[in-house]
């Protein structure tokens, strides 16, 4: 496993992994082993930025204990478990036939496949509580659309790339839409206030086409 | 309990203390006042605690009345500010009658005025901070002409009897920005790093709490393909497709899409906060 180290202003560093996996056994082993002084560890695809408070944690020794901290890959696609969240879908959104069309299969094909995805919450990004989904059972790669939407609605379940995801309140965005939901994915005064927490196990069920 | 009755909130009115940092694993921006040196020192000023919750309003037209005796202090963008009609000096702290009204005019330096009140502006705290993320949607609403804000208890501290700091207004001219280095400097090309150094900016009509774009010729890529999205944080320079260059800001998505060339020192972001649209700007190497 290979660990790149890049520069991110006095108070964080942004480590690059290889893949998605490692970057989640490295943000479970940093997580594990948290050290004083460090504020934010955001996990992405192929990064994990560590940003400390610089006068508890110096950068220097922020880049030691990240270069030093072993991780065992594939820990939590592979393993972990959590309580699985069904989240209900009615499957018409406006990108569904379009991208059925982009994949080479129908729109009911491509409804099945995603739901008979067993789906993991690998992180979160974007906005609060947007979890990127990833799932072995998933084929598919999906190209983003070329000019983003000004306006997502709440609830939009979509897909971009390998990842599935659903948009929790009204955001831009670029992913494409194949369906909605009333699932409540984001709630401040909940606790966690997101619905969708790294490692969750997620199934989508079809209740309607519409 | 002390309250501001806000009559005219002016451009944008929104409570912010120190933001709510330790959540962007679930997406949350840190968020929080732009201008942090003017927050720490109206608080200071007044006597509350550095983090209390304060308002931050955007270019000013502002007008409140007190209810209760309150000490204020107004900082960061600098102009004219009148209690009673009578004017105030600037970035000092000033005790408002029951009764008393407060009005803060259009800024003539910096853009963002920070107005604290002892006792701190009483909203409920969202993840643990009263801070609007202008993005997100959390924390309180903007404010409403009309609105009222309670004001919390008064703090322990008194009220200092000089003040403690000394305080500049914001540059006219144009303003010298401290850069480090961007995870991601080695997708642009040589050229583009002399031109970012070499160049004096502007900055855009495009402006807010989540960005600030600067106008200036655009910085060309090495690296010609995409980036997958990774974390930010505040004062990342990100280049857009186009080669614009904007400085993401508190509000900004925790994750982006673009490559990052540099990155604001944190002693230039409250430098940041205050530029005017059009108003030049030169990078230097912190």
């Amino acid at each position: 496993m290979s660990r790149r180290l890049l520069p991110s202003g006095e108070a964080a560093v942004l480590v690059e992994c290889d893949s998605l996996e490692e970057v989640l056994a490295l943000h479970d082993a940093l997580a594990a082993d948290p050290r004083p002084g460090v504020i934010e560890l955001v996990p992405a695809a192929r990064t994990i930025l560590v940003a400390v408070d610089p006068e508890r944690l110096p950068l220097e020794s922020a880049a030691t204990w990240v270069r030093r901290v072993p991780a065992e890959a594939g820990s939590r696609i592979a393993g972990r478990t959590a309580d699985e969240v069904t989240i209900p879908v009615v499957y018409d959104g406006d990108d569904l036939h379009q991208t059925a069309a982009l994949l080479g299969v129908s729109t009911e094909a491509l409804a099945a496949r995603h739901q008979a995805a067993e789906w993991r919450v690998a992180f979160i990004g974007f906005a609060p509580g947007f979890g990127y989904l990833v799932s072995d059972d998933w084929p598919f790669e999906v190209p983003r659309l070329d000019a983003p939407r000004t306006r997502v609605p709440a609830g939009s379940v979509a897909v971009a790339g390998a990842f599935g995801g659903v948009y929790p309140r009204p955001s831009p965005g670029g992913w494409r839409l194949i369906g909605r939901t009333d699932a409540a994915l984001w709630d401040p005064e909940s606790d966690p206030p997101a619905l969708l927490m790294p490692g969750r196990r997620v199934r989508f069920e079809a209740i309607g086409t519409g | 309990m002390n309250r501001l009755h806000v009559e005219q909130p002016g451009a944008l009115a929104l409570v912010e203390d120190l933001g709510r940092p330790g959540f962007a694993n679930l997406g949350v921006a840190a968020s929080g006042a732009l201008d942090r040196g003017a927050l720490t020192l109206a608080n200071r000023l007044v006597g509350n605690a550095d983090g209390a919750a304060a308002l931050e309003l955007l270019v000013g037209g502002f007008r409140a009345r007190f209810e209760g005796e309150t000490w204020f202090a107004v900082t960061g963008a600098w102009g004219s500010v009148r209690l009673d009609g009578r004017a105030i000096a600037p970035y000092t702290a000033a005790r408002g009658r029951d009764g008393a009204v407060l009005e803060i005019d259009l800024a003539e330096r910096g853009i963002r005025y920070v107005l604290a009140v002892r006792g701190g502006i009483d909203v409920p705290a969202v993840l643990g901070s009263r801070s609007r993320d202008t993005l997100a949607g959390l924390g309180p609403e903007p404010i409403a002409a009309a609105q009222v804000l309670a004001i919390g208890d008064e703090p322990e501290a008194s009220v200092p009897l000089l003040d403690q700091e000394a305080a500049f207004p914001p540059p006219a001219g144009a303003v010298a920005i401290a850069l480090l280095p961007g995870p991601r400097a080695d997708w642009f090309t040589d050229a583009a790093h002399a031109n970012l150094f070499e160049t004096e900016w502007r900055l855009s009509e495009q402006a807010d709490r989540i960005g600030a774009r600067l106008d200036g010729p655009p910085l060309e890529r090495r690296i010609a393909g995409e980036l997958v999205s990774e974390a930010t944080v505040p004062g990342s320079i990100q280049v857009a497709g186009g080669g614009q260059p904007t400085i993401l800001l508190a509000d900004r998505p925790v994750t982006g899409g673009y490559p990052v060339i540099a990155v604001v020192a944190s002693a230039s972001l409250d430098a940041v906060a205050q530029l005017r649209p059009g108003q030049p700007v030169r990078f230097r190497h912190a």
